[in-house]
């Protein structure tokens, strides 16, 4: 399959990241979407790539640090008396 | 994505040695401080050392922050100098350019041309799934997984990075391409097979 790689899939590869994430002149966006009309492995490509991003960009389920870790960064820091600002 | 984006702190407070006002910063960075830590060392423990040193340094240096950069920035910046020094110090790597990759050389191409995008999100994030992301990630090389990390997980702009990491905005969107397409490269790895699989259990079922 790579040898369908071509000097126009290579040039949109280059500005893939910059396309997705919106960065890009409209004259450079055309020239990207009218090539990937005609290439459906650099479709495959920026669709796999959106989607990666997304997956990786999905929190976890744990999005505050361990009560513990956070006592002991206090205490080291000297802030222990700051462990509990509500009080 | 930046959670802590809308914080703002008194630099002035900060630097006359307001404990309060530290006490706040610490808890408005001590997450994603953390979570960079844990996605580089990919342990609890370095990542708390990681922690801890971000703010005693941060503490030490207070005095000399000019504001130039924003507290954020500043963090960033010594957080993942901490990580960096800390992935030296356990490779016995005594070269800092050995972390540097090759800018210059072309990205890889891509390889892989399966379509998984359309799969149910409940499949692409099932244990397993998100166990091949976690490891992709940490597959990445360093240098690649800071940049990947600082923008795609923390979502600081290209040039925040740039100054966090002291490389140009170009260096910096080399590497995130990189760093995406040898994720790209390794999800569409994994869930070819998985769909492969998938067809050969759908054949077996209705023969």
């Amino acid at each position: 399959m790579t040898d369908h790689y071509h000097d126009n899939c290579q040039a949109l590869l280059g500005s893939l990241s910059e396309y997705i994430d919106g960065e890009l002149p409209a004259d450079l966006c055309q020239e990207i979407e009218k090539h990937l009309e005609g290439c459906s492995n650099c479709r495959v490509v920026l669709n796999t790539t959106k989607r990666t991003i997304d997956l990786v960009q999905i929190p976890e389920e744990e999005e505050a640090i361990p009560e513990d870790v956070r006592e002991r960064l206090f205490l080291r820091l000297n802030l222990d008396d700051y462990l509990h600002p509500e009080k | 994505m930046n959670e802590t984006a809308a914080h703002e702190f008194s630099i002035d407070a900060l630097r006359s040695g307001d404990r309060a006002e530290f006490a706040r910063l610490v808890d408005a960075y001590s997450a994603p401080i953390y979570r960079l830590g844990l996605k580089m060392l990919g342990n609890p423990q370095d990542a708390e050392d990681i922690l801890q040193n971000t703010f005693l340094n941060a503490l030490t240096h207070l005095a000399d922050f000019e504001g130039r950069s924003s507290v954020a920035t500043w963090l960033y910046r010594i957080a993942s100098n901490e990580a960096l020094m800390l992935i030296r110090r356990k490779k016995n790597v005594v070269n800092l350019d050995d972390f540097q990759p090759e800018d210059a050389e072309e990205t890889p191409l891509p390889e892989v041309f399966v379509d998984w995008s359309a799969m149910p999100e409940d499949e692409l994030l099932s244990g397993e799934s998100k166990k091949a992301l976690d490891l992709a990630v940490q597959k990445l090389p360093e240098s690649l997984r800071m940049v990947f990390l600082l923008r795609d997980i923390e979502g600081i702009s290209i040039r925040d990075t740039a100054e966090i990491l002291n490389l140009t905005e170009t260096n910096v969107k080399t590497r995130l391409l990189r760093a995406r397409m040898f994720l790209r490269e390794q999800l569409s790895a994994y869930y070819s097979e998985r769909l492969a699989r998938e067809e050969k259990t759908n054949d077996r079922s209705l023969s």
